[in-house]
């Protein structure tokens, strides 16, 4: 074991210039992409949880879809139940694969990973956003997943690029804003145990108070009260606009994403303060 | 001159004091180590020197600057390998290492050969290519160090650096640490509670007890602080008699279930 130094002792850093605000800024979105990059490398080496994941939207869009098309049990409006509830399956299997971030967070801070990362100059908030927009990447594969079903299926699909791309985009945002809140819920109750019961609890709430599979209008009243404060809902009425031709949405989809990213931005911000409490 | 500067340093969770009124300091270049029963204080210690938690009360300094007020310069200063697992088995060694290089901001063009060279200083160039869940747990310890090491940092944190290795791979961490100070001259703040390890690598000790630090000093003074009390032998006391007298040799002070737990699991993913 020879020693191959450039004679240097371990002295300081190797950065020292003073730091200006678009320094900071670029630092920290550049430090998120690192975090992004860490997490698709991952990824990449262990990609078999991308096929698990491919079972659930398959069902309710070939099973419970065909069948509900038929009995024509529920309103809406110009187009097909299948071609309604196609975006609400992909808005489904975002949040059902991102709200279970946070055990990922909780198993590396049972590791020890996320000490070294804590430990690193990485700002908190990055290291969060970080995590949640890789998490919208890993999405990306359901909604690949549900652009083919839907194509078998015959639902008239928007083909436009600047369609494909909002949907992409809303995709990533929506399972960021998820996967923050399910950080959250980790740096709460940081056990593997309390998490997966916590996580139950979130998901069949968010997703029946919301427009996935039913219009709001046939809710009764207080359902949708609950469903206009359900971000899903948001999700779900960007997603119905872009993924399907002919007008089908409650609100401007450009109110959505802008409801969507400052709920994101918020939900990281409380994240950020509360990640330190991981690894006391 | 002092590279770690603590001033009646206190951590209070809940209902417990973990860390109380720790007044030290550790000269630039020298191995200290932190001893003391599990559930001492010493990952309390540790933690707050390396910006993990902040302290309740009290102050610290580590290479100048203070651990909450100037956290970011702290972090940049330091190396820490913590107790528990810090690599990421899926990836290969040397993606473990680029992410860590990219994280303390090693300029582009210098982060292969630093990766390189930290790799192979540590013995680990043949494997840097595997995926990491291949590595045994020397290994993964060493490749542990190189990560720490990656940005040059002026003061090197182990906790528990040998917990869970097998008398092979700790001799090998032994020596790798004797090394780093000789080709390095690197402060080196390290905790454990294996007395040999303590005799073979500190300049200095403290030992703690209750999330107080009852001595400090050389281990030979430390010895000779107890060698005038009777002991059947007559021969002179070894740290494990130091250790016992001032910690007291009871039960009540081996950690709590989340301690035993930590350690075990750290054991049995090394082992």
């Amino acid at each position: 074991m020879t020693p191959q130094l450039h004679g240097a002792p371990l002295n300081g850093s190797d950065n020292s210039t003073p730091p200006t605000p678009l320094h900071t800024v670029s630092s920290f979105v550049q430090k998120m992409f690192i975090i992004i990059e860490l997490e698709v490398r991952k990824l990449r080496h262990d990609p078999s949880q991308l096929i698990t994941r491919a079972a659930q939207p398959t069902l309710w869009l070939v099973v419970f879809g065909q069948v509900f098309t038929r009995i024509r049990a529920i309103p809406t409006g110009d187009i097909s139940y299948l071609d309604f509830m196609t975006p609400g399956i992909l808005a489904q299997s975002v949040l059902f694969m991102a709200i279970f971030n946070g055990l990922s967070i909780i198993w590396e801070k049972d590791l020890g990973i996320l000490h070294k990362l804590m430990v690193s100059p990485t700002p908190r908030v990055a290291m969060v956003l970080g995590k949640a927009i890789a998490s919208g990447i890993r999405s990306l594969s359901q909604a690949v997943l549900v652009y083919v079903i839907a194509y078998l299926l015959g639902v008239q699909i928007d083909w436009n690029p600047l369609a494909l791309i909002g949907v992409l985009s809303a995709v990533i945002l929506g399972a960021s804003l998820f996967s923050t809140l399910s950080l959250i819920v980790a740096c709460t109750v940081k056990t593997h145990e309390r998490f997966m019961g916590v996580g139950q609890l979130l998901t069949m709430p968010l997703f029946f108070a919301s427009n996935a599979i039913y219009p709001i209008a046939i809710m009764p009243q207080w359902l949708q009260m609950i469903s206009f404060v359900n971000p899903l809902t948001y999700l779900v009425d960007a997603l119905r606009g872009l993924m399907l031709l002919g007008e089908s949405t409650t609100y401007p989809v450009e109110l959505d994403f802008s409801i969507l990213f400052i709920i994101t931005a918020i939900l990281a911000t409380i994240c950020g303060r509360l990640y330190p409490r991981l690894v006391t | 001159m002092a590279i770690i500067n603590t001033y009646q340093l206190t951590k209070r969770f809940d209902h417990i004091i973990a860390v109380n009124g720790v007044t030290l300091s550790v000269e630039s270049g020298e191995v200290f180590g932190l001893l003391g029963p599990n559930g001492a204080g010493k990952s309390t210690m540790i933690k707050m020197l390396t910006t993990l938690i902040r302290p309740t009360i009290g102050t610290a300094h580590v290479a100048q600057f203070d651990v909450v007020q100037q956290r970011s310069m702290v972090q940049r200063s330091i190396g820490y390998v913590p107790q528990a697992l810090s690599v990421d088995g899926t990836l290969s060694g040397y993606e473990n290492l680029l992410i860590i290089a990219k994280l303390y901001d090693v300029p582009r063009r210098k982060r292969s050969p630093r990766i390189r060279e930290m790799l192979s200083y540590v013995g680990l160039a043949e494997v840097a290519d595997r995926p990491v869940r291949t590595y045994s747990g020397g290994m993964i310890r060493r490749l542990e160090m190189a990560q720490a090491l990656l940005h040059r940092p002026q003061v090197l944190f182990l906790d528990e650096p040998t917990v869970g290795l097998d008398p092979v791979a700790r001799k090998a961490m032994w020596e790798l640490v004797k090394q780093l100070r000789t080709d390095y001259g690197s402060t080196i703040f390290l905790t454990t509670h294996f007395m040999e390890e303590a005799d073979t690598l500190c300049d200095r000790l403290a030992i703690m007890h209750q999330g107080q630090v009852v001595v400090k000093g050389t281990p030979s003074e430390l010895k000779d602080s107890i060698s005038h009390l009777n002991h059947a032998t007559g021969d002179r006391p070894t740290l494990d008699d130091v250790f016992i007298h001032y910690t007291g040799d009871e039960l009540a002070s081996a950690g709590d279930y989340r301690d035993t737990s930590i350690t075990r699991r750290t054991a049995q993913r090394l082992g």
